[in-house]
């Protein structure tokens, strides 16, 4: 991550708008004619062109039309859907269910990211101490990264089962008062977000592991020597030089749960009402939910989505250009 | 250089946007549906039964009807769920199947979109058909289809529970001899009844037959006769004689919750009585009961045969041949029998209780089931159903009084169906 060799390359490419559009040397003849390199080049470059045109822009595309054209199933069908300019967008900002599922969204990913990162980060110092069998205990952590999310979610819908589960046994056994985890409004998301959580603590786990590789155990010698106890070196040495491999774990982090969607689901629906509902399910509900699909408003929810993700993808790579050349 | 690392980098952020974009866009021409182009050539016909491979009774059938009509058939399977989507998709790029097996409540919404033909224009003939059951197909006084089975929903119950408790089932003939019922096997450390609530259409399915059965009306979901629908509900849960889970429960789950052999009582379908006989303890069958006693009007459920709209209308003699085929009585009983699905008509259902009597039960909720489309309510129905289960949900999680819950449900019914 902290390459410095490429300091000196990429400082002094930093130059001037003009000065840049000059700057390819263009060898042979006039700009109008390519050479037969280019030719090459063109080719080369055409395979995942057409790949990216074919799966991913058109898909946007076809999204983005569907969002503000007013689809009937007739239409969808036939074709010939008037185009309604925002008015998708207005029905989706007006509906009841918007406030909540803007609400559930930013708290469902904050919440998840936040102890996602705190645990896996815990749990990555507990590992650079080598003992016995820690490789191993190390591996069992990564298990939910690697079940199917349809079983994890499965697994812990039966888990907080309110009448059978295992959670519930558990607590009635110790005297709490069982709690209805998947079907009060009350607990619906919490039970979410945990579940959320435990799946993305290996990710976190592995990232954050290796980016604590990277750190010269000099610098511990050194804190040590300086009389640094472990607290200190853990907020002295530890965090700061870890500051890059957090930021990019923090925001990839935001970005996968962003949009999650498969656990929701499937655990509770989004319900009971609306009470765990998010966008991304939200935007499935309205164009899969129902017998009769509203694709233009489903798609509109989807699209406020992606500008969501948009907004930290740019942050993303605001905060790794920075990094490489700092 | 500049340009190229700003432009580098809106490319990159894009990606990240567009990678995600992937996910939610269901975006997948359809394969499958060669309709070919002339009036010869496979017929496609597609269903949504996946549990049955090609040695299965069903599929032996389709191909016996295939070379009855003189035509080789080519089947494929979707999961119920999926199979409007593709439906829509396939009628979007001029590809749909031939015959296409559908679930009743989905037949408004194909025939909105002008996917599936009148029974008219094909010349199915469906004049045996039970008119309660053929009213799920039928929108502005045109048929879309024929059904091939009806099934519906009824109470199973747990007869060694019943009679620890000191119930007699027989006499369970209303709402308050129900509920008296629950109270007997929850008092008796046993627990009442579990059915399906959650926040799909199959939470709305469950619920209709007591919506119904206070004599509701679909069209006002807040009439003092829903309300008292769904207070019983409510009241159950408050009252521990239905679990909390219901809220969550699909008509599957909840079956495995009766299987447990705890519960008095469960509300679930005709498909579950081959699983009946496998759970170990001794299950009768009574319809549900309406509020003041009778038989409520539970929603029917099962696929109709129709045929899509065909660019090339010489092939509707053929698809005709085929549906009639597969819905005549001699086939319509071997396939209802292997769907474990009543009939549609009168003689093959006598036929069905003469072969196995328990079905008298079920032939008679049938008898006085309802579409769930019906009363002209067509592409109507999902606007309504689902603010239904969404006050289901409100209601029974406590967040909302049923009244409240129904309110709000008619007032998004209302607009939405405008």
């Amino acid at each position: 991550m902290n390459n410095t060799t490429h300091a000196p390359v990429a400082r002094p490419v930093r130059v001037s708008g003009e000065a840049a559009r000059a700057a390819p040397p263009r060898t042979g003849g006039r700009a109008g004619r390519p050479r037969s390199g280019q030719w090459a080049a063109w080719a080369f470059l055409a395979p995942v062109t057409v790949y990216l045109v074919v799966f991913y822009a058109y898909p946007l595309y076809r999204n983005l039309d569907l969002s503000l054209r007013d689809y009937t199933v007739r239409s969808f069908v036939q074709g010939g859907a008037p185009f309604s300019g925002l008015a998708n967008y207005r029905k989706v900002l007006g509906d009841p269910t918007f406030g909540p599922a803007l609400l559930h969204t930013v708290v469902f990913t904050l919440v998840s990211i936040a102890v996602q990162f705190a645990l896996g980060l815990a749990l990555a110092v507990f590992f650079t101490q080598y003992f016995r069998l820690s490789a191993t205990l190390r591996a069992l952590f990564l298990v939910p990264w690697l079940l199917p999310l349809i079983v994890s979610a499965s697994t812990w819908s039966w888990l907080l089962n309110s009448d059978s589960g295992l959670v519930n046994s558990v607590l009635h056994g110790v005297g709490v008062a069982p709690v209805n985890w998947l079907t009060s409004p009350r607990w619906a998301l919490v039970s979410v977000i945990i579940a959320n959580i435990w799946i993305g603590i290996p990710f976190n786990l592995v990232v954050l592991y290796s980016g604590l590789q990277t750190i010269s155990p000099n610098l511990y010698e050194a804190a040590a020597l300086d009389g640094a106890n472990g607290w200190q070196k853990f907020w002295r040495v530890t965090f700061p030089l870890l500051r890059p491999v957090s930021a990019i774990t923090l925001l990839l982090g935001l970005i996968y749960t962003l949009k999650v969607f498969d656990i929701i689901w499937i655990m509770t629906k989004g319900g009971p009402t609306d009470s765990s509902t998010t966008f991304a399910t939200w935007s499935y509900r309205l164009g899969f939910g129902n017998l009769l699909p509203q694709f233009g408003p489903g798609a509109a929810v989807g699209n406020l989505l992606i500008v969501m993700a948009l907004i930290f993808g740019l942050v993303y790579i605001r905060v790794q250009r920075r990094q490489q050349s700092a | 250089m500049n340009v190229v690392t700003r432009r580098r980098r809106v490319l990159g952020a894009s990606l990240v946007a567009v990678a995600l974009a992937g996910g939610l866009v269901a975006c997948s021409s359809s394969s499958g549906g060669d309709s070919g182009s002339e009036a010869s050539g496979p017929y496609t016909i597609w269903d949504p039964y996946p549990q049955f491979d090609n040695s299965s009774d069903w599929v032996q059938l389709l191909d016996k009807c295939g070379s009855a009509a003189g035509v080789t058939v080519k089947r494929t399977a979707y999961d119920t769920t999926d199979l409007t989507n593709k439906a829509l998709l396939a009628a979007q790029q001029n590809n749909s199947p031939d015959v296409l097996i559908v679930d009743n409540p989905v037949i408004s919404t194909l025939a909105d979109a002008g996917v599936l033909t009148t029974t008219g224009d094909t010349k199915v003939d469906t004049s045996a058909v039970e008119p309660n059951l053929l009213a799920a197909g039928q929108i502005g006084g045109k048929t879309y289809g024929i059904p091939i089975g009806a099934n519906t929903l009824a109470l199973y119950y747990n007869k060694s529970i019943l009679r620890a408790a000191g119930v007699d089932a027989t006499t369970v003939k209303d709402w308050a001899s129900l509920t008296a019922a629950l109270a007997k096997a929850t008092a008796a450390g046993k627990k009442g009844i579990t059915f399906s609530a959650i926040g799909t259409e199959e939470g709305s399915f469950q619920f209709l037959p007591w919506f119904w059965g206070a004599g509701a009306n679909l069209t006002k979901l807040d009439s003092a006769q829903g309300v008292a629908a769904l207070s019983l509900w409510t009241d159950w849960l408050r009252k521990g004689y239905a679990p909390n889970s219901v809220i969550n429960n699909t008509q599957t789950t909840s079956w495995q919750e009766f299987a447990t052999g705890q519960y008095a009582f469960a509300e679930n379908g005709t498909w579950q009585l081959a699983n009946a006989k496998k759970t170990g303890f001794d299950y009768g069958i009574i319809p549900i009961p309406g509020q003041n006693g009778g038989t409520a009007p539970a929603p029917t459920g099962g696929e109709f045969v129709t045929v899509p709209v065909q660019k090339h209308t010489a092939r509707y003699s053929t698809s005709e041949k085929l549906v009639a085929c597969l819905t005549s009585s001699d086939n319509s009983y071997t396939t209802d029998t292997t769907l474990s699905y009543i009939a549609p008509t009168d003689p093959v259902q006598a036929k069905q209780v003469a072969a196995t009597p328990e079905l008298r039960v079920w032939v008679d909720a049938v008898h006085a089931a309802k579409g769930r489309t019906s009363d002209n309510l067509g592409t109507k129905y999902p606007k309504i159903s689902e603010p239904m289960w969404t006050a289901v949900q409100a209601a029974l999680s406590g967040s909302k009084a049923p009244q409240a819950a129904l309110s709000a449900a008619q007032s998004t019914a209302a607009s939405a169906t405008k």
